[in-house]
């Protein structure tokens, strides 16, 4: 399984999932993940991302086999969570296996990179006063820059 | 059938729904027209993007949706 790509509607399970993606590239000489998760920030109590189901989880392939060329993987492990997710969740998990360190790691940076600002989801937070849409940061569209 | 008008993230509560139908065949001033005034707004933002039958349109003034093809309507993106 070269490339690994899905929507979660549903919790994940972070070291079964690694443990699979490590014994499926027993010739990489590393691997490298990312994990991401809902801040408990200040009153958030709930995060929920939708999608559109005909382009995210196809532009998500499409944004794996480009991280694949460019890096020189040996596979990759792209999972994003869909739904209502609580503080402490898992939102996303990148995993890369390559012959050297740094395609894996450079390639997971790229991959978070445009998870967070070029994947088709939005997100938005429900607070003590209601649901807010969270807006692209700066920051995110800077992050994603970097790779011109 | 008809063209329906899909309102993605933020959108959908700028509209007040989730999804509208309009009569085909729907271009780029016709679909203007079809949406809230707030809607068509954001729609002349560049960072809000047009797809016609699962595909994203490179230049969203030449939207020519037909009978039966689902318009989304995509505001900025926030993942991760």
């Amino acid at each position: 399984m070269p490339l690994d790509v899905r929507l979660l509607d549903k919790g994940l399970s972070v070291g079964e999932a690694l443990a699979a993606f490590n014994s499926a590239h027993g010739a990489a000489g590393g691997v490298v993940s990312f994990l991401g998760k809902v801040r408990p920030d200040g009153d958030v109590r709930a995060l929920e991302l939708s999608h559109y189901e005909p382009l995210t989880l196809p532009a998500m392939r499409e944004l794996a086999k480009t991280a694949r060329d460019r890096f020189a993987l040996d596979g990759a492990l792209v999972w994003h969570r869909i739904g209502v997710m609580t503080p402490g969740e898992a939102i996303v998990l990148v995993a890369t296996a390559a012959r050297h360190r740094r395609d894996a790691f450079g390639a997971a940076d790229y991959l978070m990179d445009h998870l967070k600002s070029a994947a088709w989801l939005w997100k938005r937070e429900r607070r003590a006063d209601g649901w807010h849409w969270i807006e692209p940061r700066g920051q995110d569209r800077e992050d994603i820059a970097r790779w011109d | 059938m008809a063209v329906t008008i899909l309102f993605l993230g933020p959108l959908r509560d700028l509209a007040g729904q989730q999804t509208m139908e309009v009569e085909a065949p729907l271009n780029w001033s016709g679909l203007l027209e079809a949406v809230r005034p707030e809607v068509a707004g954001q729609l002349g933002e560049q960072r809000v993007n047009v797809a016609c039958a699962g595909k994203v349109l490179a230049d969203k003034t030449e939207l020519q949706a037909e009978d039966g093809d689902e318009v989304a309507l995509l505001p900025p993106v926030s993942g991760g």
